[in-house]
């Protein structure tokens, strides 16, 4: 079974963000890891980057697949996970352990549009 | 209803069709509207015996005049050596297809990892690929990769002396790619620096396509292209004949981001323009944005070293619409033409085909410009065609010479008097006399 | 095929002061050095340096390691592994073809385009549309090239806004991205229960902005789309073009043309439908028909025969450009137009109606042992989605077999696995197409094998998961091929 944490906010592209103050850790859920495989490369946004909620942002792939990430919030990337470009798979060891990009919230009211633990287990 | 390409026999058709639950090859299409049928036969004409097809093929090759070969224009008349069509006919290469599985298609594989090095090698770049359809299409490929890195910008400049035929390919991608075509001026024969500086500094730039040896067959310096590319963060794309590159200084060394064009000089046959073989090599960083298929090596489950494909989701395939390119099957069994080509020549035999081709297109100009039919056009040098201005209607000329068993050139460009003329080491001293005598004549 | 690994590259058989070369005498005495300093490359070259015979050696044990159509049974799905004949490279290899330049004078070449010409002509006839353009080099290039040609037309007409393509989600990945390339926005159609477009969901995607549909028929299950002319007329209604992707053509040869179903546009692979060789992934040809009133679109050049009987190369002023270099992949022409004589109008209908024999014949065989998601008759190919239940375990099972543990095993059987995890819309996707020229026996092997791997998949699970244990090289390691990335023989 897939693990879902308490306390996040998750689209139901399968994208999470974990919001601490006026910012947001963005990443992919362990549900997606699980459905892509071996994640073998992030494309990640550059800092200073501007996303959109429910916008690309970026990549991430696997040997047999890929899968566009969208935003599930708006703002400023001030953060990419360097970590990721030299050891994707730690993705697969733990997603909410390893978030994609920190971005500075331009509207935090946002996450209200998003689903909370108990609704996105119901979709995955 | 015997037939030797289809195995069935009567009893066959009778147990097969039992076994579908239907009584005639016909019901196999029950649910086909019969107002879609055809029903009649279709209005071709009959079946032929392998006597009947060969001697059909033959009446119509009868009616082609194969030239003594003196043009160039993309399409070169180098020798093949017999090695190499007949290892390229071997059916376990030609009838295998995309080698997707790995653990049955070494072969396949192998002869590709070996055929990317050896282009990587040529051009100076860190990666090629398994190849693109030919090199117009592989500068196209190359002109959508940089609009690609680019996000946002969609200008791309390609020189005027990028051969008419490519800047062609590229201009029919562009249009409906949606991306905004812009020619670089030519100052006597070469791409003006002055006026890619100033394109350039209008700023939107995503890439800039420039060609080695260029449509005259001379060789271009391309001293400060590729810094004044990436001062604006545009690729620089160089095409270059791929068989020049074994002397003239490398797409890697100029600098460029994309190194591309037409293979078909190392060992494919002229064929009427085709089956050719596009190349296309880049950088490391630019891997996830490169079209068509990649091999690369890996371990099997005993730790043999072996080959795949690799780097899957960049294609059409997986990526669909977000494909980096929609092409699938290129040119395959191409790539062993090439490999098998240059391990025959290694680095002097290609060297020496170079020279060769370099030294006879010198003698043959001086020897063209003696008829006193001919002006030069250009001051610089040339790799292995040349440009002259005839001092008459180039077609005439073309037609007379080909009267006479010559294919004097190809005509440069719109104008009807400029004549391009390229050598080959195939071509003998005896035969650049005759052209220049049938050429005195006129 | 050779079991045993040969494995070596050809730099690693080379020896510094080798040669496999000969050259005849250089005419003048001209040398490189002449070039300006500045132009030459100064970094040495490194390409292997070899005798004759070792090359020949190489490339042969290279072979030997490699499976193809003359080896043994293909039946990879949508690719139309068919025979490929021998008539057919004995014509492509005459001289009088091998040894023309493209830019020769057309009086010099009336041979070559006459050939052209007929095979134009002849595929014309064949797929009941007006004229074809056999200069696209591969299928997905003349999907772009029939892309280009409907957007061509109605951008000659002002009508500018067509910017999308639908296209079904049961398609060829190569229809969005060709689209994509094109600039065309893709719309997704939905299938139906049993695999068909669904007409209701298409409805209210047309519109203004629609440039055209994408379709292949039968679709990328084996399923003839019976509700094509609807389909066709409800586009055409609101002023898009119908495309055929021609990778399924082979079951409908001389039976049901797709110029007759409703289509304007549409590509052939003469390396599927048309048997030549795929060459380990090219080159191959991709054909580009049109119906009346298009023809002025096609790519230049376009060979056409003038009143006087001679052929000649004409560049239309509508026509949408130049998509290659020359005339495409001729010398694949070339074999094309000797299978085209072979068969002659006799032999096409039959090589579709027994390519559909074939396909029923093992669909039906194997469905006991298999998932076969939509049931019914098939065209030339079908989808079972993965081994039963029964067999495979569950999927919450987890060293449960998978259709790639089968399409593994299928290998150390001595058979090609066929085309796997493709159409999306099934998890365990087994796509097969046996082709026409199988015999019953080598279809009846075929089957026994599957039925003897699924009786192990019972009994054995390990024995799948870990094959082929019987082939070349056993299972290849895709994730180090990724992440561990080498594509070239320095960096190994």
């Amino acid at each position: 079974m897939a693990k879902v944490i308490e306390g996040l906010f998750y689209s139901e592209s399968h994208e999470y963000v974990r919001i601490e103050g006026e910012y947001g850790y963005v990443g992919i859920t362990d549900f997606a890891q699980g459905q892509l495989g071996n994640v073998v490369y992030v494309d990640m946004p550059e800092v200073d980057d501007e996303v959109t909620a429910g916008e690309e942002f970026g990549a991430v792939e696997s040997v047999k697949a890929a899968s566009d990430l969208i935003s599930p919030v708006s703002g400023t990337v001030v953060e990419i996970n360097e970590a990721l470009e030299d050891e994707p798979e730690l993705i697969n060891k733990d997603a909410f352990a390893n978030w994609i990009m920190k971005v500075k919230l331009s509207d935090p009211g946002e996450t209200s549009a998003l689903l909370d633990a108990a609704g996105y287990e119901a979709i995955c | 209803m015997s037939f030797r390409y289809f195995p069935h026999t009567d009893e066959d058709l009778k147990e097969m069709l039992r076994v579908v639950g239907v009584d005639s090859l016909d019901a196999l299409y029950a649910e086909v509207p019969e107002e879609l049928k055809l029903q009649r036969e279709l209005d071709i004409p009959a079946a032929k015996s392998e006597v009947e097809v060969m001697a059909a093929a033959e009446a119509l090759a009868r009616r082609n005049k194969p030239l003594v070969c003196f043009a160039g224009a993309g399409a070169y008349d180098h020798f093949t050596p017999s090695v190499i069509p007949y290892l390229a006919s071997r059916s376990e290469f030609s009838t295998s297809y995309t080698p997707y599985q790995a653990e049955i298609s070494q072969g396949t594989l192998q002869y590709i990892f070996e055929y990317q090095s050896m282009m990587a090698e040529l051009t100076g770049m860190d990666i090629s690929n398994a190849s693109m359809y030919d090199g117009s299409t592989a500068t196209a490929e190359a002109m959508m990769m940089c609009v690609a890195s680019a996000k946002k910008r969609r200008r791309v400049l390609i020189s005027e002396t990028v051969a008419p035929n490519v800047r062609q390919v590229v201009a029919t991608y562009a249009r409906f790619h949606g991306v905004e075509l812009d020619t670089i001026a030519a100052s006597e024969g070469v791409t003006d620096k002055n006026d890619l500086d100033a394109k350039l500094a209008a700023g939107d730039v995503a890439g800039v396509i420039c060609q080695q040896p260029n449509c005259y067959g001379l060789i271009e310096d391309f001293s400060g292209f590729a810094d004044a590319c990436h001062n604006e963060k545009a690729l620089f794309v160089l095409n270059t004949k791929a068989q020049a590159l074994g002397v003239l200084k490398t797409p890697g060394e100029w600098g460029a981001d994309i190194a591309c064009g037409d293979a078909q000089t190392l060992g494919i046959p002229l064929c009427f323009g085709g089956p050719y073989i596009g190349y296309l090599c880049t950088k490391n960083a630019l891997v996830r944005k490169m079209p068509g298929r990649l091999v690369g090596a890996t371990t099997d489950a005993d730790g043999r070293r072996c080959f795949v494909l690799t780097m899957q989701a960049r294609e059409q395939h997986i990526r669909r619409e977000k494909a980096t390119s929609n092409i699938c099957t290129a040119q395959g069994v191409m790539c062993l033409y090439v490999a098998a080509y240059l391990s025959l020549m290694g680095p002097e035999g290609l060297r020496k085909v170079c020279e060769h081709a370099y030294s006879g297109a010198h003698v043959l100009e001086e020897k063209l410009l003696a008829t006193g039919k001919f002006e030069k056009v250009f001051a610089r040098d040339y790799f292995n065609e040349f440009c002259l201005r005839y001092k008459g209607s180039v077609d005439a000329l073309l037609a007379a010479c080909a009267e006479q068993g010559y294919l004097a050139g190809v005509k440069a460009g719109d104008s009807d008097d400029l004549l391009l003329v390229a050598v080959t080491e195939k071509r003998t001293e005896e035969e650049m006399n005759r052209l220049c005598e049938i050429i005195k004549s006129l | 095929m050779n079991k045993t690994y040969y494995g070596k590259l050809i730099f690693e058989v080379s020896r510094k002061g080798r040669v496999g070369y000969s050259l005849p005498a250089k005419v003048g005495s001209h040398t490189l050095g002449e070039i300006d300093a500045n132009l030459r490359r100064s970094s040495d070259l490194s390409l292997p340096e070899a005798d004759e015979q070792t090359v020949v050696r190489h490339y042969t044990n290279m072979s030997n390691n490699n499976f193809g159509v003359d080896t043994g049974f293909y039946p990879l799905g949508s690719c139309t592994m068919k025979y490929n004949p021998k008539v057919n490279e004995a014509v492509a290899a005459l001289p009088g073809f091998t040894a023309l330049h493209p830019a020769q004078p057309v009086s010099t070449v009336q041979g070559a385009l006459e050939l052209y010409y007929d095979v134009q002509r002849t595929l014309s006839e064949i797929a009941g549309l007006s004229e074809f353009t056999l200069n696209p080099f591969a299928g997905a290039h003349g999907e772009l090239t029939g892309l280009m040609v409907i957007r061509a037309y109605h951008q000659q007409r002002g009508d500018t806004a067509r910017t999308k393509i639908i296209v079904p989600d049961s398609a060829h990945g190569t229809n969005p991205a060709s689209a994509a390339v094109c600039g065309l926005q893709i719309v997704e159609v939905k299938s139906t229960a049993d695999g068909t477009v669904d007409v209701e969901d298409l409805k209210p995607l047309l519109g203004p902005d629609i440039a055209g549909m994408m379709m292949t028929n039968p679709n990328t299950l084996g399923i003839f789309e019976r509700k094509i002319p609807e389909i066709a007329r409800l586009v055409h209604e609101c002023g898009g073009l119908m495309y055929y992707d021609g990778a399924n053509l082979n079951p409908m040869l001389g039976v049901c043309r797709p110029g007759d179903m409703g289509f304007d546009v549409m590509h052939i692979n003469l390396h599927k439908t048309f048997s030549t060789p795929h060459g380990g992934g090219g080159p191959g040809s991709g054909p580009v028909g049109v119906r009346s009133g298009l023809e002025s679109f096609l790519p230049q050049p376009r060979v056409v025969k003038s009143t006087d009987g001679t052929f000649e190369l004409l560049a239309d002023e509508n026509s949408l450009g130049r998509i290659s270099s020359f005339f495409g992949n001729y010398a694949i022409v070339l074999r094309a137009y000797a299978y085209l004589l072979t068969l002659g109008c006799e032999y096409f209908p039959l090589a579709g109606k027994l390519s559909v024999l074939n396909a029923n014949y093992i669909k039906e065989r194997l469905k006991p042992y298999f998932k076969l998601p939509i049931d019914g008759l098939c065209k030339h190919e079908f989808v079972f989605d993965g081994l039963r239940d029964e067999y495979a375990g569950g999927h919450d099972e987890p060293d449960h077999v998978t259709t790639l543990d089968v399409a593994k095993r299928l290998l150390d059987y001595g058979f090609h696995a066929p085309t796997i995890y493709f159409p999306l819309l099934f998890h365990e996707a087994m796509m097969i197409e046996p082709t026409e020229t199988e015999s019953k026996e080598t279809l009846n092997s075929f089957i026994d094998v599957l039925i003897r791997i699924a009786e192990e998949a019972k009994a054995d699970r390990s024995l799948l998961k870990t094959a082929p244990h019987d082939t070349p090289v056993r299972r290849l390691d895709d994730v180090k091929a990724v992440k561990d990335a080498k594509f070239i023989y320095k960096n190994l």
